[in-house]
């Protein structure tokens, strides 16, 4: 069923919402400003809200069922992180309120703040960062500066394995830095020979994702820190994984100089269909200085009988401000209600559950599809989305017919080292049950492949629309309700 | 509280399938001397001690429920109608991933094209992407946009000093690897008047982008016209940063030759959350199109011939460019974006001209009031504003508001905080959600406190 837009379900005279009326004197328009037209719809409340409802109808979510989206941690969403979110307390006040005004704020982002130094082990964190993209931003401006204010200009190489996500190279070409692709070894490792000739002067640091995307861990992760630092450069985590190992390993003890959490990944925030995230970013003591301004902080210690002041401050070699205010507060508040509930039991069972789950689901179907690193996975693992016998059938084929079992796809042609990926994260939150339901269903398709291999080029057949027709979109680019064609 | 399904048996039976003993074999590839660090965290909460702790933790906050407040400067306490929480709420929206896989996310789809299809009604614009974080990176987005637009053999960003003060900082920080970049016409040195001449005179064929901000962080409003032809006839691209709301009264930046509109999202239908999550409004002219950052829906067709919404020009983005990508961000603020497509919704062009109205004739009653007040007065009081103005105080503005918290009143922002050839002057915004006994209430409380 096609769903009209909002201008099309528009009707003149119709209106969702009645203001008050105006109880003070009527002063004069500013007439030289005023617009002619505004061309929004209007609609009744209840038009607008079965139109929304309808069109929520045709999505599937976390809370439908198994989201197995590898390296995005579609867990469940506690819905009590939900209510605390939306607490007056918090949704009502104003970011330039004086501080005295809102110490229950600072007090949780401080808070939260202390708790994320203790999983990881850094020795400051910033909560500013709106998402993992920009937490990464945040380290590659702080290795440039750190180069710099050491006056190492000439550290330009940013060592960057090809198994990263596609954020890693883009962040590093906004600070000016040069990205060197680092291949894989045998065993998905990062490859200690290739990292070998680039650890010279001109080196700005390594990114590293571990486990790594392809849900290996990296079995020489610290010979390659030590290699990085004792070359000079700095070591930047990207935590997008960091479910695998809540409780497990703190990445800074492990050697890592800087890293962003997700907190819509591993600590449960909800993914609304796109953001907002929240990318906190936790270093170790030496860089605390670089973080962005401002941070959250006790400004007058407290003693028996009064609380201390929390504040901000201006980090003395501040990056500088990197968006508006203090981070996604209302994200935060979520993370902290979920870290609260778990404490450091709970937090390794999250990991634990997490890293059994996938393992368990690999043993499931590993004999029909080819894992290309015969290893033991953490939290997730990729398998190839084809087969030798039907060269016919891709990854991208058994990905739509999953659809049509009531299953999101896995993430597929990502990581790029692996021939018609499909990465596969089944998160904490799945049952037995579902893994088994799951597996089935997967397993099934490799059957069907080969038994009728229409049914997946077709697929998927039970979904709102078939399969859409991307090239069309970048041809015709409609991108607006009333605008035709604007590529003409 | 866990949230994790598993059963004893069902651990040990998985454990079998795999060959395992137990759990901790699963981690034997982490370095021994690392593994397993013991994590000092408080004891965990459940559900019911859980929400009574947020609940105190909030209640150490003040809230504009709990004083009557005057705080704007870029962020606005308006009216948000219930109907948007309680679609929000829906769960296929909010537990819902980036739409890539359109065959199973065409909610998420079509409420972006909407979204994009809203914004570019308001601001005059022929496109908007799926949003920013916020304004003050929607503003950094836009200057590096405008710098590839010109390949970066252009290097000169104007940005007038009235624009956001976090704007100004963020682009800074943006900007820091791109070396060649000069940002001028913000700096402290700068008379925070700096009028449309003087701006002008920084233009040159150096020029990338003129940045401009409309109402500006003064709550002015400015025939901007002469301006962008000027900027225009040196070939650079302008920016305006607006305030949504205003445009459901004003002449849209579409209208009056703008290349790009930037702004905060945060007053149509967003809490105010101490500070986000916001939305960043993004929106440019067609010939542009293939040089915005972020993501982008167009419509297309199924298989079957049958309508239907996708990602789009996505060749752009960073998980396809890498490193040759302009923009690393890898996201959109989804469901701010839908709050704010569920507010214009509802409230359609009457209602948003109405609560913009609403808002203007309650700043221009307050500022009038204030105005005789003694030893305040207005200090742009021959120039047009929006809902919000600069009132010269007879005392530093710190000072007056930490008085008048004890009448339960948040005061103005400071604008010396940002601007210090502008001391004792008090920024003050006012929505629809002020009553004229609540501006009486301001009005009287100032008076008190500086006698």
């Amino acid at each position: 069923m096609i769903e009209k837009t909002v201008f099309e379900l528009s009707a003149e005279g119709r209106t969702g919402f009645q203001f008050p009326d105006l109880d003070v004197p009527s002063y004069e328009l500013p007439q030289d400003f005023l617009r002619q037209q505004l061309p929004l719809p209007e609609m009744s409340e209840i038009d607008v809200v079965r139109h929304f409802t309808r069109i929520s109808q045709k999505n599937y979510a976390v809370d439908i069922g198994l989201y197995p989206l590898g390296s995005c941690t579609m867990k469940y969403n506690p819905k009590i992180n939900e209510e605390m979110a939306r607490l007056p307390g918090f949704a009502l006040t104003h970011p330039h309120q004086p501080i005295v005004t809102t110490q229950g704020n600072l007090f949780l982002m401080y808070t939260l703040q202390e708790w994320l130094k203790e999983i990881s082990g850094f020795a400051a964190v910033t909560l500013e960062p709106a998402a993992g993209a920009q937490g990464e931003l945040v380290g590659a401006l702080i290795i440039r500066k750190y180069h710099h204010q050491n006056r190492q200009v000439g550290r330009k190489n940013i060592l960057i394995p090809d198994s990263a996500h596609g954020t890693n190279p883009a962040t590093s070409s906004m600070v000016g830095f040069d990205v060197i692709s680092i291949p894989s070894d045998s065993r998905g490792n990062v490859s200690i020979e290739a990292i070998a000739p680039y650890c010279d002067d001109q080196l700005a640091g390594l990114m590293l994702t571990n486990p790594n995307t392809l849900g290996l861990f990296d079995e020489n992760v610290t010979k390659v820190i030590d290699m990085i630092h004792q070359a000079g450069g700095l070591v930047y985590g990207d935590g997008a994984n960091m479910n695998a190992l809540l409780g497990i390993v703190k990445p800074a003890e492990l050697g890592i100089d800087i890293m962003h959490f997700n907190l819509h990944k591993t600590f449960s925030t909800p993914h609304g269909g796109g953001g907002p995230g929240s990318g906190p970013v936790g270093v170790t003591t030496t860089l605390k200085d670089f973080l962005p301004d401002p941070i959250v902080t006790v400004i007058e210690e407290g003693d028996e009988e009064t609380p201390p002041l929390f504040g901000f401050s201006h980090p003395a070699q501040t990056i500088g401000q990197i968006k508006s205010f203090y981070g996604h507060f209302g994200v935060l508040i979520r993370a902290y209600t979920y870290i609260a509930m778990h404490s450091a039991d709970g937090l390794r069972n999250i990991s634990e559950m997490a890293v059994l789950n996938a393992n368990y689901l690999l043993s499931k179907v590993r004999q029909k599809y080819t894992l290309p690193y015969e290893r033991q996975c953490m939290h997730e693992f990729v398998v190839e989305g084809v087969w030798d016998d039907v060269p016919g059938i891709h990854a991208l084929d058994i990905a739509k017919r999953l659809m049509d079992f009531g299953y999101h796809p896995p993430t597929n042609y990502f990581p790029l080292i692996v021939h018609e990926a499909l990465m596969i994260e089944p998160t904490e939150t799945e049952s037995k049950e579902n893994l088994d339901a799951f597996a089935e269903t997967l397993n099934r398709i490799a059957d069907e492949a080969r038994l009728n291999p229409e049914l997946l080029h077709s697929a998927p057949h039970s979904t709102p629309v078939g399969r859409c027709d991307e090239l069309k979109a970048a041809r015709d680019l409609v991108l607006c309700c009333w605008s035709d064609n604007l590529s003409e | 509280m866990m949230y994790t399904p598993h059963t004893k048996n069902d651990v040990e039976a998985m454990l079998a399938a795999i060959g395992r003993e137990n759990i901790d074999h699963l981690f034997q590839e982490i370095p021994e001397k690392y593994r397993f660090p013991k994590l000092d965290l408080p004891k965990a909460l459940t559900e019911l001690e859980a929400q009574a702790e947020l609940q105190e933790i909030a209640s150490a906050n003040a809230t504009t429920k709990d004083m009557i407040s005057f705080l704007g400067a870029g962020v606005y306490d308006h009216y948000i109608p219930v109907a948007i929480d309680s679609l929000l709420r829906r769960s296929e929206f909010y537990t819902s991933y980036t739409p890539y896989q359109p065959e199973i996310s065409q909610g998420t789809l079509q409420a972006i094209f909407e979204y994009q299809s809203l914004i570019c009604a308001l601001t005059g614009m022929d496109v908007s992407n799926a949003s920013h974080y916020d304004g003050a990176t929607a503003a950094a987005e836009a200057v590096i946009m405008a710098y590839h637009n010109f390949k970066g053999k252009r290097n000169k960003i104007v940005v007038s000093r009235i624009v956001n003060p976090q704007y100004r900082k963020v682009i800074h920080t943006y900007t820091q690897g791109y070396e060649n970049i000069s940002i001028v016409g913000d700096d402290a040195f700068t008379d925070s008047t700096l009028n449309h001449q003087e701006l002008a005179a920084l233009l040159d064929i150096d020029t990338a982008l003129l940045l401009i901000q409309y109402p500006d962080f003064f709550g002015n409003i400015y025939d901007y016209r002469q301006l962008i032809e000027q900027a225009h006839a040196y070939g650079a691209l302008v920016a305006v940063s607006v305030n949504p709301m205003s445009l459901g009264l004003l002449t849209p930046p579409g209208e009056f030759g703008a290349d790009i509109v930037i702004g905060e999202g945060q007053p149509l239908g967003i809490p105010l959350s101490y500070g986000g999550p916001y939305l960043g409004i993004f929106a440019t002219k067609k010939e542009l199109v293939r040089k915005i950052a972020g993501r982008i829906v167009g419509q297309t067709t199924d298989v079957n011939g049958q309508l239907a919404y996708v990602l789009t020009l996505t060749a752009r983005e960073q998980h396809i460019r890498r490193e040759k990508s302009t923009s690393n961000i890898c996201s959109n603020q989804g469901l701010m974006a839908l709050a704010s497509t569920i507010y214009l919704s509802l409230l359609g062009k009457n209602g948003l001209k109405q609560v913009a109205e609403l808002c203007y004739q309650k700043a221009h009653y307050a500022a009038d009031r204030i105005s005789r007040i003694k030893g305040f007065s207005i200090k742009y009081s021959s120039t047009p504003f929006f809902n919000e103005f600069v009132v010269h105080c007879p005392k530093p503005v710190s000072l007056i508001n930490l008085a008048l918290q004890d009448h339960l009143i948040l005061g103005g922002y400071d604008l010396s905080q940002e601007y210090p050839e502008l001391p004792n002057h008090m920024l003050v915004a006012v929505t629809e959600k002020l009553s004229k006994e609540d501006i009486d209430a301001f009005c009287e409380a100032l008076e008190e406190v500086t006698q």
